[in-house]
């Protein structure tokens, strides 16, 4: 490690302003590739707005580092964090790339562990979460020759090193939407919503639109969990378990929870009523016991993964651009998934809309009508 | 134990020779004198020791983990020892610093508040919307919200010195509670009356405070690595930070209030036969405890978020507990074991990105505490033991000379 660093600082002041390898294999040919440091010139470049970007392709660019800031949680959370970091590796064995991931502790870690990746020369740098908004917006603002990106996460007046990474949860919702239209028997369904936050009224509007498409008539329960900013709406399956077992009980068959952590609830409801649940954010089948596989329909899924590894993909390639990203249906940014077979007899169905949203002959609403 | 009488004497008088049985001599000596050069520099050596000790023992984990730790502790230092890393440890150090200094003034008096945590919270709670609410000028406005955090951290104690002053109710158990009862009314409160949804972000915030009420930053550390600039900027709270270190030693050590406060903390029975009420000094302590407990999360809302959000920064109260423990609740040594707990946290992310475990931080300040308990254990056992056998040789002394 010393040693490529080494290296690294040698590269450094043979190239400025670039970014070095800092493995050892790369390391070898990083003193004599000269066309790979023009690219590494251009990456810089593609920062400053209008600038057109290098035409790299794709894969294996030399010395590209990313950086991974994970807030508290880190990898190991079974969701959100190890999505990002399905991601990274993919950036790793992808595009060659060295990987530096730091985790959060407490808050007060956010900025110094971004300041501690820009400083090491990891560029592109991803945090993971919105809560990294105040932490980005200075260090962003003092490096611009470092690419940012922020999941989740939008502030006002950001520089143009920053990318938001937002997805298109409304089109993925509208999907399963339609599924749980599709396969429910009682015509009457539910949606829980985690906080009663724009971002997750998306998901809302989508599922409603979608199962409407298809059955106009169907009836939809739907409830949040908490208000915006109560983050016990993320953690309370006890709460959500209460309110899908009434549900189920007054006749629903299908609800679709986005509310992080308390989706288990109406997992275990649906396991008592013997009903579906749809899961959100990673395919919740793969994860759940074999008893509660039996009544997951599908997932909403959100691809964390595909999110970090396009805009590195974009950084490596030289077409970066700061700003808010929307990752959908077309990207595979967002989808349902299939596991279990049980939308086998649907999915012919549902591929069709699929194709129709990534058209645009459908536009989903992201608000509820 | 012959007890002078009281009323015929000056207090301090009268409570030395209450507070003076015997044996306990040196004890008393290193509460009433905490800075003779002797006893400073036996806890000194001990914390020191004890941190030394704490290494090798991490040392040792790092070995049978398949890590170098001479490599470990080399990065460590390496990256620890740069401008921006110090002033980052300093900037970290702040919140620790007063939450410590909140700690120490309860243990001064007996009273293990451990509900600094939840203190910490309500002031800074109440500092963001109430100081969010008023218009002044600067430097007026930022002292309105610092006297609001102590209020709000002091009410909060309070509880706990009512409930153990009326209703006997243990001092730990109450803030221990209260601590997870901040937390809920806290978000209750945010929840319902304090969110203020300024943009599309995710992180939802209080209504932020002027720009009256922010704490400039005192100075910015810079370090240019090739393409890329670190910056590290220190909060001027550590100025606050530092002078209430300095209240903290004039009052509780150099006071006459401050000397009744350890008198009834070192022995309440003996103190009250002096006249001074410990049901009184419980209370006194607990609020001052938890006022300045309060002014912990200020460093962060005036200097950093200006709002405050569920995003906030937690386990200062608890980290304020290990670093007054490990400054033996001196002034000097709060500030210096402040640091290296703001130092240890800095050299983390370094850690992480040599693909050592962060985890060795959290060891390393584990066995740094429990080591330094053990070691003042030792020692002190050890200093009683010579000063109980010197005080034997000199009780001895006027017996053989009138035998003579």
């Amino acid at each position: 490690m010393r040693k490529s660093k080494h290296i690294a600082a040698i590269a450094l002041v043979a190239s400025f302003g670039l970014i070095a390898a800092a493995c050892g294999s790369d390391a070898k040919t990083s003193n004599t590739a000269a066309p790979s440091t023009t690219t590494g010139g251009t990456m810089a470049a593609t920062t400053t707005p209008g600038t057109t970007g290098g035409t790299t392709g794709g894969t294996m660019v030399k010395g590209l580092k990313l950086g991974i800031a994970f807030d508290t949680g880190g990898r190991g959370d079974g969701t959100f964090n190890d999505s990002a970091g399905r991601g990274a590796d993919k950036v790793k064995s992808t595009l060659g790339a060295t990987v530096d991931e730091l985790e959060a502790t407490t808050a007060d870690d956010r900025q110094p562990n971004l300041t501690t990746l820009t400083g090491n020369g990891d560029n592109p740098i991803i945090a993971v979460g919105f809560a990294f908004g105040d932490a980005l917006a200075k260090v962003a603002a003092a490096n611009p020759t470092t690419d940012y990106a922020c999941v989740d996460g939008y502030y006002d007046n950001a520089t143009p090193n920053v990318a938001f990474l937002s997805f298109a949860a409304e089109q993925g919702s509208y999907l399963v939407g339609a599924a749980a239209a599709l396969k429910s028997k009682t015509h009457h369904i539910g949606f829980i919503g985690g906080q009663e936050i724009d971002l997750i009224k998306t998901f809302e509007a989508g599922y409603i639109a979608g199962a409407k498409s298809i059955d106009p008539t169907i009836k939809i329960e739907s409830q949040y969990l908490g208000a915006a900013g109560d983050n016990n709406a993320w953690t309370s399956p006890d709460k959500a378990k209460e309110i899908a077992n009434g549900w189920y009980k007054a006749g629903a068959d299908i609800i679709y929870t986005a509310a992080g952590g308390s989706g288990a609830g109406t997992i275990a409801a649906a396991v008592e009523s013997n009903a579906w649940a749809i899961g959100v954010d990673s395919d919740q089948y793969l994860s759940a016991k074999p008893d509660e596989q039996k009544h997951i329909l599908t997932s909403m899924i959100k691809r964390v993964d595909s999110a970090v590894f396009e805009i590195s993909k974009d950084f490596a390639s030289g077409t970066f651009k700061g700003g808010v990203h929307v990752y959908d249906l077309k990207t595979d940014g967002v989808g349902y998934s299939t596991s279990g077979g049980y939308l086998d007899d649907v999915k012919d169905k549902l591929d069709a809309i699929k194709a129709d949203i990534i058209s645009g002959k459908i536009v989903v609403p992201t608000k509820v009508a | 134990m012959s007890t002078p009488e009281p009323s015929t004497m000056p207090l301090s008088t009268a409570t030395e020779g209450i507070m003076n049985p015997g044996t306990n001599d040196s004890i008393w000596t290193r509460l009433v004198r905490p800075t003779s050069g002797q006893s400073v520099l036996i806890t000194l050596a001990s914390s020191v020791a004890a941190v030394f000790i704490a290494m090798i023992i991490a040392g040792l984990l790092l070995l049978v983990t398949g890590k170098n730790p001479i490599d470990a502790y080399g990065k460590m230092l390496h990256a620890g020892l740069t401008p921006v890393k110090l002033v980052e440890a300093m900037q970290r150090a702040t919140p620790l610093i007063i939450a410590a200094v909140a700690v120490a003034i309860g243990f001064k008096m007996n009273l293990f508040n451990i509900g600094v945590e939840g203190q910490f919270l309500i002031g800074m709670f109440f500092a963001a919307v109430v100081g969010a609410k008023v218009h002044m000028a600067a430097p007026l406005h930022v002292t309105f919200v610092i006297i609001i955090a102590m209020i709000a951290g002091a009410a909060w104690s309070g509880i706990a010195a009512y409930l153990k002053v009326k209703k006997g109710v243990n001092e730990v158990i109450a803030t221990i509670m209260l601590n997870s009862i901040a937390l809920s009314v806290i978000d209750w409160l945010f929840t319902s009356y304090f969110r203020y949804q300024s943009s599309a972000s995710l992180d939802v915030k209080s209504k932020p405070l002027p720009k009256t009420a922010w704490m400039p930053v005192l100075f910015t550390v810079t370090s240019k690595t090739g393409r890329s600039t670190q910056h590290q900027t220190l909060t001027s709270f550590v100025l606050i930070a530092l002078l209430v270190v300095v209240l903290f030693w004039l009052v509780v050590y150099k006071s006459k209030f401050g000397f009744r406060l350890r008198a009834s903390g070192y022995n309440a029975v003996a103190a009250r036969t002096a006249g001074i009420s410990s049901s009184r000094m419980i209370v006194v302590a607990m609020l001052m405890s938890g006022a300045v407990a309060g002014l912990a999360g200020l460093p962060y809302l005036l200097g950093e978020s200006h709002a405050y959000g569920p995003s906030r920064p937690d386990g200062y109260g608890f980290n304020g507990i290990a670093v007054a423990l490990l400054g033996r609740n001196h002034p000097a040594g709060i500030i210096a074991a402040a640091f290296l707990w703001g130092f240890l946290d800095s050299v983390s992310a370094p850690l992480q990105i040599a693909k050592l475990p962060q985890s060795i931080v959290l060891v390393l300040k584990a066995i740094i505490l429990i080591t330094v308990v053990i070691v003042n254990e030792v020692v002190g056992r050890r200093v009683a033991k010579r000063t109980a056998d010197r005080t034997a040789a000199q009780l001895a002394l006027p017996t053989a000379a009138v035998a003579a």
